[in-house]
This record gives structure tokens, sequence and C-alpha cells, in this order.
């Protein structure tokens, strides 16, 4: 018997992963498309669904990108919908640490659990810059090295308020005239980040706490993951890079009294279903050329050379100038991505060279192939393998097509997986996201406060065993200093 | 009651087990449901089932308190205590239900514009077009205590006088406009049709249609666009509940509907009055408030008398039953009878507290709207419209779109 796969559905985003002018293309708006997407991943038995957040539209150039989807609904009002509309599939939804506060995430997080019977799941983000303070009372508000600090702190309020009732605390005793019986809703919680006590008026969740994501590649953020998730997303999602990053993060875990299985691994997979590999190859090719126009691949170019690239022509040569190292505002709302922008530059003229590729065909080249291409089989057999051989413990797939891209997936590869023993052949009763993943029961704030308070004191031998990180992970930091 | 009735629009105000604190005691109160999606699923189909225009669902960023007079929480386990959030219960409700419109509250001091704005739009793409808001001040300081930003002093404090009670209070009533109206502005950020998904060039959206709000008042500053396209209505509905002049101008600032509270004919005439006064000062909208009056219904069943049932629920409360609104006991007669009677003075609604939600919900919509029906005041069925339409409110044009 392989081990479970995991697998969560991403509804696609706001990137060029999706093919909006595919003819099956549909709304990534209305909420029929969510419907249907949703449904779709429970028909296979998925573990969960997820959603992205973006809180500031993306510019380039200054202005508002337009050539990808722009543009969606709000995370928790979609998810509470789908939980009218499913009854199994865990709902986990990306919500930003920075520009929220704990008593009424706290409560929207609880009333979601409640809601579904306990499927939520929040992917705490931590991006803050000053283009997405904007939009906000605070406006620019942290500076970088502080963000995970206080998104541990939203956690543990969190925590705090979702503990303060008591699982048993709504008693409705008509006759005796009690409504709720021991702690019902009385916290303090005060850090760096907050100050803040009284009464909270939600009660405890189904879960517990709802299982708790983390996405992002930093030292501080894996170090906050190894703390604080139950779950990881990831781009480390093949070969030996991800079986890196899976070893990396796992290691992590003892420091703060956590045991492996305690967070769980899961990059995003993009993903082509064929009748046989050679088809699904083929479409892979056909699928990357729709992703990247020739007005996108000046744009995925701009992202490297940090520069306005509008005057070349994206059918001729790379473009001749350097690219820019200082951090600009050319892009804004997007997380960068390159490290070292003038390597990366170096390797794409080589790459260009040797293949005799123009502009735009480089940047078909670098635009990731899919994750997992090939027969249903082959699909099948790479994810068990991935799984078994340490790269993850399951995959959150970006379909390119909304909202019926999961469809081929579900109606080939999950009976195979099924059949193989690596995915549920139903949900079991009454089971909740947190059993899908096989995490033990919520342990209370105060644990985690302790566990962490354990890791903190290990930290100064940590810190040194962790120089083994890829480099990349040093240098971004110091460049974002 | 005479034939002669126009008709009128009609609100259920859901909370809790009902607006009774007694309420939960009762017998078929579905107490230990509160927090479930099916109980509220129930109720808004109840409501659905009479044709209602529209349900209210109340909100707070606190336990309840005492009655809708006296925040202060009760201590001790005897009173029904907590909630769900109202945004979202509104927008699993929308998937359950076909027609009726959802209100939810969500108050202006603790929150963001930004997500508000959303959220709101979200409810109205979830509902296709049947989404509102119920917009709250909140002056408690046990509330401010829990986001821990700012001090909300003098509003309830016995201690300060009546000038820093009322500077205090416009404060808040001043911050409220701003944030409903930067949340209107982030609805028509996105111009309908932004979306063109034009091949030729490769471009999705037309930026031209979409603007920055760059709004920048005393108590914050919002960019824009909003992240999420305009909601189906354009303007989902924009209501709030008023006492007093300076809501009552709050409202005639930005709301479409408006809640009142009389007590009797003569206040009902006079309130009315205020509203017209407060809208000739400060409104810029050419459609006048909708004005709602709220009334808590107990009403008379086959076993007991209204009043006889507002008894037994003040004994189960523990004391007697104060509201901001007025109490009306009494058969569906009596009620439907004070209904036309305001309606003649200019009322263009009513927001019905039921004190029991699991008696008096169905005494509204299986005995009131017959009546009603009968004298040819409320609808027979619902249109296929949006809540603006049903209300009457007119098209809501984008302040950006460009005659074409
Ligand atoms: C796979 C992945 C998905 C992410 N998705 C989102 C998202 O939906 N919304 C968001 O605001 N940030 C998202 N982020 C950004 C992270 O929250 C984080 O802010 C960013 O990666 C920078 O943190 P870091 O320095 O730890 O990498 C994502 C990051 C990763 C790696």
């Amino acid at each position: 018997m392989p081990k479970q796969v995991i697998l969560g559905a991403h509804f696609p985003g706001v990137n060029n992963t999706t093919v909006w002018s595919d003819p099956r293309s549909g709304s990534h708006i209305e909420f029929e498309s969510f419907r249907r997407f949703a449904q779709a991943a429970e028909r296979g038995r998925f573990d969960f669904l997820f959603l992205a957040e973006g809180l500031a539209l993306r510019e380039q150039r200054g202005h508002i990108h337009d050539l990808d989807v722009v543009g969606r609904p709000d995370t928790l009002p979609v998810l509470a919908a789908l939980a009218g509309v499913t009854e199994h599939l865990g709902l986990v939804g990306t919500i930003n640490a920075t520009f929220n506060e704990p008593y009424e995430l706290a409560r929207q997080f609880a009333t979601l659990d409640l809601l579904s019977q306990g499927r939520a799941g929040w992917n705490v983000v931590t991006s803050s810059d000053a283009f997405t303070g904007a939009n906000f009372r605070r406006g620019g508000y942290l500076p970088r090295e502080q963000r995970y600090a206080r998104a541990q702190s939203q956690v543990t309020a969190n925590r705090h308020l979702w503990d303060s009732w008591g699982q048993d605390a709504v008693v409705a005793d008509r006759e005796a005239g009690r409504f709720t019986d021991g702690p019902a809703g009385e916290f303090a919680y005060a850090s760096e980040f907050f100050d803040i006590h009284g009464t909270f008026n939600t009660p405890r969740p189904p879960q517990g706490h709802p299982v708790i994501f983390q996405a992002g590649d930093s030292e501080d953020g894996r170090e906050f993951a190894a703390r604080t998730a139950d779950a990881i997303f990831t781009g480390h999602g093949s070969g030996d890079d991800g079986r890196a990053f899976y070893r990396d993060i796992k290691r992590r875990l003892a420091c703060y009294g956590r045991r492996p299985e305690d967070l769980k691994i899961l990059p995003a997979a993009t993903f082509i279903v064929g009748g046989t590999d050679d088809e699904a190859h083929r479409i892979s090719d056909e699928v990357r050329r729709q992703q990247v126009s020739g007005q996108t691949a000046l744009l995925i170019l701009e992202r490297i050379w940090n520069r306005d690239l509008r005057d070349y022509d994206p059918d001729g040569p790379l473009p001749d100038i350097e690219p820019e190292t200082q951090p600009g505002t050319l892009i804004q709302g997007r997380v960068q991505h390159v490290k070292d922008p003038a390597a990366e530059v170096a390797r794409l003229r080589e790459l260009a060279r040797d293949k005799n590729l123009s502009l735009r065909e480089v940047a078909i080249e670098i635009s990731a192939r899919q994750n997992f291409v090939g027969s249903p089989e082959t699909i099948a057999d790479a994810l068990i393998d991935a799984v078994e051989t340490g790269v993850s413990d399951g995959y959150i797939l970006v379909p390119h097509i909304t909202p019926g891209g999961l469809d081929d997936f579900v109606d080939q590869v999950v009976p195979i997986l099924t059949e193989r023993g690596a995915l549920r052949s139903e949900y079991a009763e009454g089971s909740t996201l947190r059993d899908h993943l096989a995490l033990g029961a919520a342990r209370p704030a105060t644990d985690w406060e302790a566990g962490s308070a354990a890791g903190q004191a290990d930290l100064s031998g940590h810190e040194s065993a962790s120089h083994d990180l890829p480099s990349h992970d040093l240098t971004e930091q110091k460049e974002s200093a | 009651m005479t034939s002669s009735l126009s008709p009128i629009h009609l609100a259920i105000a859901l909370d809790g087990t009902g607006w009774h604190p007694g309420s939960w005691r009762q017998p078929h109160s579905r107490a230990a449901e509160v927090f479930s999606g099916a109980y509220w699923t129930d109720l808004a189909r109840e409501a659905e089932h009479g044709l209602v225009d529209f349900v209210t669902i109340e909100d707070s960023f606190t336990v309840q308190g005492a009655s809708p007079l006296d925040p202060t929480p009760v201590p001790g386990g005897g009173r029904l205590r907590g909630r769900l959030d109202a945004s979202l219960l509104a927008s699993f409700v929308a998937t359950r239900t076909e027609h009726i419109g959802l209100v939810p509250t969500i108050t202006t001091t603790h929150t963001e514009p930004f997500h508000v704005s959303k959220n709101l739009a979200t409810l109205d793409h979830v509902s296709n077009g049947r989404g509102g808001w119920r917009v709250q001040v909140s002056g408690r300081p046990g509330e401010a205590e829990h986001f821990g930003r700012r001090r909300i002093p003098g509003f309830f404090d016995p201690e300060a006088s009546s000038e820093e009670k009322s500077a205090r209070v416009n404060e808040l009533f001043d911050e409220a406009a701003d944030v409903v109206e930067v949340v209107r502005q982030l609805w028509d950020s996105w111009e309908d049709g932004a979306e063109i998904r034009d091949s030729a060039t490769g471009r999705f959206i037309d930026r031209d249609k979409l603007h920055y709000i760059d709004f920048e008042g005393d108590f914050f500053s919002v960019r824009g666009p909003s992240i999420t396209p305009r909601p189906p209505q354009g303007q989902p509905v924009v209501t709030a509940l008023g006492h007093a002049t300076i809501p009552y101008e709050l409202a005639a600032r930005g709301a479409d509907v408006l809640f009142v509270t009389p007590h009797d004919d003569d206040s009902a005439a006079r309130i009315l009055g205020e509203v017209r006064d407060a809208e000739a000062r400060v409104r810029a909208d050419e459609t006048p408030l909708l004005v709602f009056a709220d009334l808590e219904v107990v009403l008379d069943t086959p076993e007991a008398s209204g009043a006889q049932r507002l008894t037994a629920l003040d004994e189960a409360a523990g004391q007697e039953f104060a509201s901001d609104a007025l109490i009306v006991t009494g058969s569906v007669t009596e009620l439907a009878a004070l209904i036309g009677r305001w309606q003649a003075l200019g009322y263009g609604g009513f927001r019905l507290r039921p004190a029991e939600h699991a008696v008096d919900l169905p005494l509204i919509t299986g005995s009131l709207v017959p009546l009603l029906q009968e004298a040819g005041a409320f609808r027979t069925a619902y249109d296929q419209t949006t809540l603006r339409d049903r209300l009457g409110l007119p098209l809501a044009a984008n302040r950006h779109a460009t005659a074409s």
C-alpha cells in the first residue's frame, strides 16, 4: 500500500498559467465557476480546494497588468458559499496576516469552520509593501523583517481566541436556563503587535483550530512554517529540489518538539493529461505557447531584467542591455522570484545562442513545463513516486482552464490513484479537513507557545545547522535588507 | 383594514433565536443549532416562502448585551451568547435560497473599508444581485479593546460630558460616512464590461475601465481599484438603522434604506419629517431614502395572546423586555392595521423583528403576508430581479461610465 497522496485543487489565479483565450475558459468571477470547480474536486475526493489572494491589482510599468486574468472575488465569502454546495471538501483560503486583525479573522475562520462542519483552512501569507498598504488604514505597514513576527503573533492571537470557548461551552439547556457552561469567550493576549482582551463572540470551531497553511520561501518563512503551520504551499515540487526542500523543512520541526508528519509539504503542480504520453507532450507544448504571448514574453523578461522592455520585438533576439540590479517599482504586487538577475540573464543568453531562440521562444522555454505531463498512468505513477521518495506529501493542482480544468484529472487519474490505494475511495463519514490530512487534534495556543519557546532556546544550534541551506535563500534575505 | 393600500416592502430582522432575550428558552427555539448553517438556511427559506424583500442579519464584535437598548454583556451563562459572522453567513445562505435579499450587518468602526467593499461585492456575485449591507457604527469601549488599535472613550461613559459624547458620536458617524463612500467608490472602480478578453491584443481587461479612487479623508486613505469586479447590482443596497439626527444624516448621505423606530402614530409622523429634513440638508442622491419602520413583534397564537407570550418571555429572561423599537403585541390583523396607518404617513416598508423566530416568523409569512396580499398591499410572487429592482431603486449607473 503506497503512502496517501494529498490532493488540493487550486482555483486558477491571476497569472499566465490560465489560458483565458481558450474557448472553454469561463468566468473567474461568477460563483457558478467556483461551484463547478469545487464539485469536480469533491467528485475526485480531493482533500481541499485552495484560493489565493492578492490585495492590490498587479502593476507593471506603472499600469495595471492587463494580459492575464485580473480580478477575483473575496476569498472568505466564496469559501462560505462553497460550504453551502459541498459536503466533504476542505476549504482553504489565503489571507494576509498583515492587513487583518485577530478578532475579526478568528471569527471569520470560526464561522467558516462551523458552516462547513470542520473543513476550514487558512493559508497565512505575509506579503506587505507600501503598494498593497495603500489600500488599507495602516498604509505601507511593517518592514519586511517584521512580517513573519507579526504573522506568528497573528496566528497565536487567533489560537487564543479559538481556545477561549470550551469545546462543549454551548449547552443550550432551556429548562435550566443555561446557554453556556464554563469558559465562553474570555481572552487576553499581548505581544509586540497586539494588545487585546475581552470576550470573543464565536464558539470554538469544530476542528478546534482551522488547518494552518504557509506559503513563502525565505529563511524566516520556513522557520515560521516549522514553528506554526500544519501544511506548506511551496514552489519546490520536483526532483532533487523538492527533496532538498522537504528535508530542510522536516528537519526544522524537531526544534519545536514536532514530528515530521505534523507538517505536510504540498507543492503547486500544473499538469497535462493526454491519451498517451506523446499526446500529452504535444498538448503541453501548445499550452505553453498559449500561456506566453509576445506581450507576456516581454513582461516575463522584464521581471528578470527589471527594466522596461516594451520596445523590443518579441520575435527578435533577447535584449542587449544589462539587467537593473537595484530594486525598483517597475513591478508591483507580485512576489519577486529572481534572485540573481545578472547570472540569470547570462544563462538566458547562452540558451538563446545554443538553441537559436527568439525572445518569445526563450520566455516559453523558461516558463516552467507542467510538472506532470503524460497519460493517466504516467501521472498517477509520478505522483505516487514523488510522495514515496520524499519530494512531497502531495500536490496542489493548478489547472490552466477555469472551471473545467480539473475534469480530466478527476475522471482519468483519480481512478488509478484510488485503485493503487494512494487516494481514499470515499470520504470518511464526518471527516474534517484535519482528518483528511491525518493531522492530530488541534493543540491549544499555550502549548504552541511553549513549543515555540523550546524551539527558540534551541535556535542558536539550529541556525548554525542551517548554513547548508541552498545559497539563494541567504542571498534573497540580504537583497531585501 | 382598507383595501386601498399600495404595495409595501417587508424585511425580517434575524438575530439569534429571535429578538427577545427569553426566546432561546422556548420549546421550539433550536437554540443548540444557532451556530449551524442549517438553522439559518431554514430561517431564510421561511422568510423567502413569505416573499419578503430581504432579511437582515445582526452582528457585532462582542457578545450580546442585555437587550437592544443595553449593550452591556450579561455575566453568567443564562443568555444566548455568540454569533456567526453575518456576512459569511449571508454568502452561505445565498447558495440555498433563490430570491430573498441578504443584508448582513458590518461595522464601519473596526473594519477595513477595502475588505468590506470586496466582501459585499462578493456576496452580491454569489447571490446574483441580492446583496445588501446594514451599516453599523460601534461606540463600545469593549469592542475597541477587542482590536486594541484605538480607544473609544466617552460614548457610553456616564462620566463624560454631553459635549464629549456628541463629539465622539459625530466622529464615529463621520468616519462611517467615509467608509460608505469608499465602499461605494470601490464598487464603481471597475466599470461594467472592463473584462474584454481581446485575443487580438492579448488583453484580458481594458484597463482604462479600471479606476484608482485615491480617497483621502480624515480617518484613512484608500487607493483602489478594488480587486473584485463590479457587483451585479452595481451598488448593493446600503441600509442603516437610526434613532436621531446624526444617523439620519449618515443615511441621507450614503444609504438607500433607513430603518427608524417610531413608538406611536405621532412619533412616526415626526420622525419621517426629521428624516426628510436631513435629506434636504445633506442628500446628494436624487432618489429619496426608502424609510422602513422597525417593529418588535410578539403575535397572538391560538394558544396564547401576544401579551401573554411577552409576559412568559420576560419571565424566561428574568427581566422585562426593553427595546429601541415599538413592541407590538397582538393579532396579525392589528399589526396589518398599524402597517396600513404608517404606510399612509409615507413609510415605504417595515422591518419586523420576530420576538421568537420559531413562532413569529411563521406567523408573519403564513398569516400577515396573506392578509396584506388580500389587501393588494404585498406581492404574490417574486419577480426575477435584483434586490435593488425589488425595492424600486433605480439602476446604479457607474460614476465613471462614459455615455456611449
Ligand atoms: C507557492 C506560493 C504561493 C503564494 N501565494 C500567495 C498568495 O496567494 N497571496 C499572497 O499575498 N502571497 C502569496 N505568496 C507570498 C508569500 O506569502 C510571501 O509573502 C512571499 O513568498 C514572501 O515571503 P518569503 O520571503 O518568505 O518568501 C505565495 C508564496 C508562495 C511560495
